[in-house]
């Protein structure tokens, strides 16, 4: 247990980024420069969080976690944004999606008493709620986005015959939402069969009793599945306005003589 | 339905800084059909489009019978002037849903079987998948689904451009017998001097984003619009 918490045995590790790095040289996939970002970042960005988390634990200070969730919330929404280039307002509409997601499942977490109001609680769990429903706010923002520009001629189709511009994208949405909730409904859907989610894994390694992991995984699981419909839900209806004029039209691109 | 006059008065459009249209004035008389045509980038598309408000023109006003339009609420406006694409997009699983797709958002009573017969297609095609159809009967059900909003005018931009000379045909002969049985005012985009001679009673000639002039078929092919007409020729 003990020395694989070192930092050297850690570092073991990359052993295996270098065959994934060789793996992508060989097969020529020009991976190995974001592979190699993605290390030095993690390693950077993990290892800062842990003197954080560290150090808020030291505070006793429920303020102090709070503070540092709603950084997490903007820096997902500033993620999310820079994927969802061209959604207009991509930022703001991000923040308000995982914020909402993250208060809402962990506000309900705590109302409940299913888990008590501490960072040892509040940081990962929290950490996991944004780090989700941020993945599905970018993959919903980017799926309106580029569906809206594709099926242009559906849409003013759809606008034409009286269409609001919320029934004309309806079908966008739809499919938008399937694409970025699909994945985590068939991975709950599985769960315990096909795989053993992190949360447990970490806990039974870590010496929990695998029941009381369970336990811990079943609200886990939960949690996600709320926050991240809420964030795509919520992500769905307040971007898709902004293709369009309060006047139910499509917004103007350069190339519509 | 009412054989609606619609004008056009110093109609501009602008976008990214570029002028599609460059105070147009127009009138496109009540129950006829008046063909708009012009060089590709002459902002015909433009001009239907803002007639539909599916853009906000940039200054200038369109009238139906005199009533400006740009106080109305768009999706009042969109449904009683209907609009037909060249590319048919159509939607839902079976051709009647695809008719009544329109009529369905506002609760309005059609009759699926009466709106085929009306563009010429069977009742027999009313439970298949649109997508199934060929493409000149595609945009027959598009003319149905507008049609089953009872509109006052319908905007044809380019509706043949996807079909073949023995389609084209037949969809000229359907919009001369629209407007024949239904007194429908109709506006009818098109690049092509010999259709616009078979489909259109007036002529209105776009170029450069500007009107060039407007005439009655007759003096578009062989009286005092002759020269327009040369003009434009050379440039389709």
């Amino acid at each position: 247990m003990a020395d694989l918490q070192t930092l050297g045995s850690a570092l073991l590790t990359l052993g295996l980024v270098a065959v994934a790095v060789v793996l992508s040289l060989y097969e020529r996939l020009d991976l190995e420069k974001d592979i190699g970002i993605a290390v030095v970042r993690s390693f950077l960005q993990l290892a800062a969080i842990g003197y954080v988390i560290n150090y808020i634990f030291g505070l006793k200070n429920i303020g102090a976690v709070v503070l540092l969730l709603a950084g997490m919330v903007l820096f997902a929404a500033w993620t999310s944004a820079r994927r969802a280039s061209d959604v207009p307002q991509a930022f703001l509409v991000a923040a308000v999606a995982v914020g909402v997601a993250a208060v809402s499942t962990l506000g309900l977490l705590l109302m409940l008493r299913i888990v008590p109001a501490t960072a040892r609680y509040l940081i990962p769990l929290g950490g996991m709620v944004i780090g989700n429903s941020m993945n599905a706010a970018s993959l919903t923002m980017t799926r309106i986005r580029d569906d809206v520009a594709e099926q242009r001629p559906k849409v003013e189709a759809a606008l034409a015959l009286g269409a609001t511009s919320r029934q004309a994208v309806a079908p966008i949405l739809r499919t938008a939402l399937q694409r970025a909730l699909i994945p985590l409904i068939d991975a709950t859907k599985t769960t315990g069969i096909i795989f053993l989610p992190g949360a447990m894994v970490g806990m039974i390694i870590a010496g929990a009793d695998p029941l009381e992991a369970v336990r811990l995984q079943i609200v886990v699981l939960y949690m996600l599945l709320g926050s991240v419909s809420i964030a795509a839900i919520l992500v769905g209806t307040l971007s898709y306005r902004s293709f369009f004029t309060q006047r139910h039209q499509l917004r103007a691109t350069q190339n519509n003589s | 339905m009412a054989s609606t006059r619609i004008e056009v008065s110093g109609l501009g459009y602008a976008v990214g800084g570029v002028e599609i249209l460059k105070s147009v004035d127009a009138a496109m008389p009540g129950g006829e059909i008046t063909a708009v045509v012009g060089p590709s980038g002459a902002g015909k598309s433009t001009l239907m489009r803002a007639i539909n408000r599916l853009i906000e023109p940039s200054s200038g006003e369109i009238y139906l019978d005199g009533e400006p339009t740009s106080a109305l609420d768009p999706l009042e406006l969109r449904r009683r002037v209907g609009m037909v694409f060249q590319i048919p997009a159509l939607f839902g699983d079976s051709v009647e849903e695809a008719v009544l797709y329109g009529a369905r958002l506002t609760g309005k009573d059609a009759d699926p079987v009466r709106l085929l017969e009306i563009v010429g297609l069977d009742a027999s095609l009313a439970g298949r998948d649109p997508q199934a159809l060929s493409v000149g009967q595609q945009q027959r059900v598009t003319m149905a689904r507008a049609l089953a909003l009872e509109p006052e005018a319908l905007l044809l931009d380019e509706p043949t451009s996807a079909l073949d000379e023995a389609a084209r045909r037949r969809i000229e002969e359907l919009v001369r017998d629209l407007n024949a049985r239904l007194g429908l005012t109709m506006v009818f985009v098109s690049h092509d001097l010999a259709q616009v001679e078979r489909v259109a009673d007036q002529v209105l000639v776009l170029a450069d984003g500007r009107n060039v002039g407007a005439w009655a078929k007759d003096d578009f092919y062989s009286g005092a619009g002759e020269r327009a007409r040369q003009f434009i020729a050379g440039r389709l």
